[in-house]
C-alpha cells in the first residue's frame, strides 16, 4: 500500500494509451479505460509480474445519472426565505409511472473494479464507461478471474449493464419475474410491485406498491472550505 | 433396461442447515452432486440503495443487519470509508476500542459458526457449548450500545460513547435467585473491562472444551477431513478471503498486511491451514477465537491505562456533549443540523475493507459532495464465496454439501444485501 503513488506511475508508463485517466487520489489508485480494452488490461494486471492482480474483490455499477443534483437548494435566498427542498428528482421521490425519462446524458453507466495483489500487497480500482445507455455493456472478466461471475450478475440484476460473454447471465438478487432494475437513479425507492397473501385465493399475490413515496430528508450539498482547502494542499502536493 | 435419469431437487429455503434463505438446486446422480446452483436474494433488501437515500449516519445501523453475527465489524467498514473522505483522524483510545469491540466481534461470530455447523453435522452439544459464551460476550455489546446484537456503536470519527464504568448486574427474579444470582454476577461487580478481563482469563479452557468435542472426534472428522477441498488457485481466483484464503494455507490476513485502527500495535499469530479442507477451515477458526482471546487482553491492557476521548470533537460529524448543548447556542445548532442534515462528505470515493470475521468485507462509497452517498456498494465475503459452490461441491455426496454450507460461513444479511 505504500508505495501506491508509484504505482500509478508504473500503470501509466506500462499501459500507455490504453489509459484513459491514471489517478491516485487519499493514496487509492484508480485507472480508467474504455471498454474495448477492458478485457486486455485486466489481463495485463493479472498476468504481468510487476503487477500481479490475483484477486478481484469486487465488481459494480455504478448509475451515474444525477451525480451532483440536489434537491434542496442552500445558496440561493429569496425574500421569501430558503426554498423547501423539494426540487429535484432523487430516488425517493417518484413512483415507477411518474419515473423521469433520462435525456441522453453522456457515459450514463460504468463498472468498476476493485483488484488486489496478494503478492505485492497493493490494490487498483479499474473503472470504465459503458458507450451505450440505452444497452449498457461491457466485456465480461469471467475469463479472468472466475469469481466476478456473480458479481457481474448482480451489476446486470441491479444496472441492467450486459457482460458479453458472460456464462450465465441471469438475475441474482431480486425477484423472480422482477421488471427492470433497481439500482438505477431513474427506479423508484418505493419499488413498483408489493406482494401479500392472499387468504381467498391461498397464495401469495402481486399488487401496485400501496406506500407513498417521500423522502425525510432533502438532498443538499454544501461547499465546506475546509474540505477545498485539504484538497487544494492535497493536489499541490500530488504535482 | 430403465433409464437412469438425474434428479433434480430443491435444497432449501426452509431447510435448517441452509442457513438462513439459501435455495440451493441441485441436480444429483444417485447422492452425488452433478450441478448445484444456489439462489440467493430471498433476502435482499435493496440497502446499498437504501443507504444512498439517507444521510451518511442514518445508515450505520443497516450495517449491522448485514451480516448480523458480526455486526461492528461491518460498521467498522462502513465508518472507516466515511472517514477517509472526510480525512478524520480518530482518538486513539477510540481505535482502541474499535480494535477490542471487532475481535469480539470475531470470537461472537466464530462461536456462531462452531455452534451451527456442529449442529449441521450432528453434533448437538456444542451448539449449547457455544451460545453459553455467546451470551456473556452479547452483554458487552449491551453495556455499551443498549443492544445485544444491533448496536449502531461505531461512529465516523470514533465510537458513541465510552465504555462504561459498571457492568449492568442480574436483579433476583423468579429465574434467577440464591447462588445462581451470585455466580451469575460474581464478574460483574467492578466496569466493564474487569468483567471482560476475566471473561478473557477464562475464555481459552472453554476453547479447549469446544475442542475436546470436536478436534478428536471421530465422526467429526469423517465429516470434514478431505471434504470440500479449495486449493490455493482456487482460492485466490473465486476471490475468497479470511478463513477460506488461509485455510487453503495462503498467510493473507488484512490485520496484518493492510493494518488498520490498532492492529499494528498488538501482538497475534495468523493460523493458515494445509489441506484446505471443512477440517482445516475449522481449526483456523478455532486458532482465530484464541488469538482474538490475545487481542482482546492487550486491548484492555491499554484501555485500562489510558483514559481519553473517544469521538472527535468536530461537531460537524460528531454530536456535542449534552451539558454543552445546554448553555451553548452554537453547540445547540451544530446538534439540530446533523442530527438532521448532516454532514456533507467532500466528492470523491474510497474503498475501505476491514477484515471481518467471515473475510473481507469491503465498502466501496462515491460521494458527489452531498450530505448522502452517492453510490454505496458493499463487498460481501459471503457473496464470493457461496458463488464457488456449484466447483467446489460437485462430485461430493448431498451430506457434504451441508458441510460446505457449514464451512462457508454463509449468513444471508450480508450476501443478499
Amino acid at each position: 500500500m505504500n508505495d501506491s503513488p508509484v504505482l500509478a506511475r508504473k500503470l501509466e508508463a506500462r499501459l500507455g494509451a490504453k489509459v484513459v485517466d491514471c489517478t491516485e487520489v487519499l493514496g487509492e489508485t484508480t485507472i480508467e479505460v474504455l471498454p474495448e480494452n477492458w478485457l486486455a488490461v485486466a489481463r495485463f494486471l493479472r498476468d504481468e509480474p510487476e503487477f500481479t492482480f490475483e484477486q478481484c474483490m469486487d465488481v459494480c455499477g455504478v448509475d451515474y445519472l444525477s451525480y451532483g443534483s440536489v434537491e434542496w437548494d442552500t445558496t440561493d435566498v429569496s425574500s421569501q426565505g430558503f426554498s423547501r427542498g423539494v426540487e429535484g428528482k432523487g430516488a425517493g421521490r417518484f413512483n415507477w409511472s411518474e419515473r423521469p425519462r433520462p435525456g441522453n446524458v453522456a457515459k450514463r453507466f460504468a463498472v468498476v473494479a476493485h483488484l488486489m495483489s496478494l503478492q505485492h500487497n497493493q490494490r487498483v480500482r479499474l473503472r470504465a464507461f459503458c458507450v451505450d445507455d440505452d444497452l449498457p455493456s461491457m466485456p465480461s472478466l469471467v475469463d479472468v478471474w472466475t469469481g466476478v461471475n456473480w458479481f457481474e450478475r448482480e451489476a446486470f440484476d441491479l444496472y441492467g449493464i450486459l457482460f458479453e460473454g458472460h456464462p450465465d447471465l441471469r438475475r441474482i438478487l431480486t425477484d423472480y419475474g422482477f421488471v427492470g432494475h433497481a439500482f438505477r437513479k431513474d427506479f423508484p425507492l418505493i419499488g413498483n410491485v408489493e406482494v401479500r397473501y392472499d387468504p381467498e385465493k391461498r397464495r401469495v399475490v402481486y399488487e401496485p406498491v400501496s406506500i407513498e413515496p417521500r423522502v425525510l430528508v432533502p438532498r443538499t450539498i454544501r461547499d465546506d472550505s475546509r474540505y477545498e482547502q485539504a484538497r487544494a494542499e492535497r493536489e499541490a502536493g500530488t504535482k | 433396461m430403465e433409464e437412469i435419469r438425474n434428479y433434480t431437487m430443491n435444497f432449501g429455503p426452509q431447510h435448517p442447515a441452509a442457513h438462513g434463505v439459501l435455495r440451493l438446486v441441485l441436480e444429483m446422480d444417485g447422492e452425488t452432486v452433478v450441478r448445484a446452483d444456489p439462489h440467493v436474494g430471498l433476502l435482499h433488501r435493496g440497502t446499498e440503495k437504501l443507504a444512498a437515500s439517507k444521510p451518511f449516519n442514518q445508515s450505520i445501523g443497516y450495517m449491522d443487519r448485514l451480516d448480523y453475527v458480526s455486526m461492528m465489524c461491518n460498521e467498522h467498514a462502513y465508518v472507516r470509508a466515511i472517514e477517509n473522505l472526510l480525512q478524520l483522524e480518530i482518538p486513539e483510545r477510540a481505535q482502541w476500542i474499535r480494535t477490542m469491540f471487532d475481535e469480539i466481534t470475531r470470537i461472537l461470530n466464530h462461536l456462531m459458526w462452531i455452534g451451527s455447523n456442529g449442529l449441521d453435522l450432528g453434533a448437538m452439544a456444542i451448539f449449547l457449548y457455544a451460545f453459553r459464551e455467546r451470551e456473556e460476550l452479547m452483554d458487552c455489546y449491551e453495556a455499551v450500545s443498549g443492544a445485544r446484537m444491533h448496536a449502531t456503536y461505531y461512529r465516523p470519527g470514533g465510537v458513541y460513547r465510552d465504555l462504561p464504568d459498571r457492568m449492568p448486574q442480574y436483579k433476583e427474579s423468579r429465574w434467577h435467585k440464591g447462588n445462581d444470582l451470585k455466580r451469575l454476577n460474581q464478574w460483574r461487580e467492578g466496569s466493564m473491562l474487569d468483567y471482560l478481563e476475566q471473561f478473557c482469563a477464562d475464555f481459552p479452557s472453554k476453547v479447549d472444551e469446544y475442542e475436546d468435542l470436536l478436534t478428536g472426534n471421530r465422526i467429526w472428522k469423517q465429516r470434514t477431513v478431505d471434504i470440500g477441498v479449495v486449493s490455493p488457485e482456487q482460492a485466490k481466483a473465486w476471490g475468497m478471503s479470511g478463513p477460506m484464503l488461509r485455510g487453503s494455507g495462503i498467510a493473507w490476513d488484512l490485520r496484518k498486511k493492510q493494518p488498520y485502527a490498532k492492529y499494528a500495535e498488538v501482538d497475534f499469530d495468523i493460523p493458515i491451514g494445509t489441506n484446505g479442507d471443512c477440517y482445516d477451515r475449522y481449526l483456523v477458526r478455532v486458532e482465530e477465537m484464541r488469538q482474538s482471546n490475545r487481542i482482546i487482553q492487550q486491548c484492555i491492557a491499554w484501555l485500562r491505562a489510558n483514559p481519553g476521548p473517544v469521538i472527535v470533537r468536530n461537531f460537524k460529524v460528531a454530536p456535542p456533549r449534552r451539558e454543552e448543548m445546554k448553555d451553548d447556542m452554537e453547540a445547540l445548532i451544530h446538534h439540530f443540523k446533523l442530527f438532521s442534515e448532516g454532514y456533507c462528505v467532500p466528492a470523491g470515493e474510497t474503498y475501505a475493507a476491514v477484515e471481518a470475521p467471515k473475510g473481507e468485507f469491503g465498502c466501496y462509497l462515491i460521494s458527489d459532495g452531498a450530505n448522502k452517498p452517492f453510490r454505496c456498494k458493499l463487498r460481501a465475503p459471503g457473496f464470493a464465496h457461496l458463488s464457488s459452490m456449484d466447483e467446489i461441491v460437485r462430485g461430493h455426496m448431498l451430506a457434504d454439501v451441508v458441510a460446505m454450507i457449514g464451512t462457508y460461513d454463509v449468513v444471508f444479511g450480508e450476501i443478499d444485501r
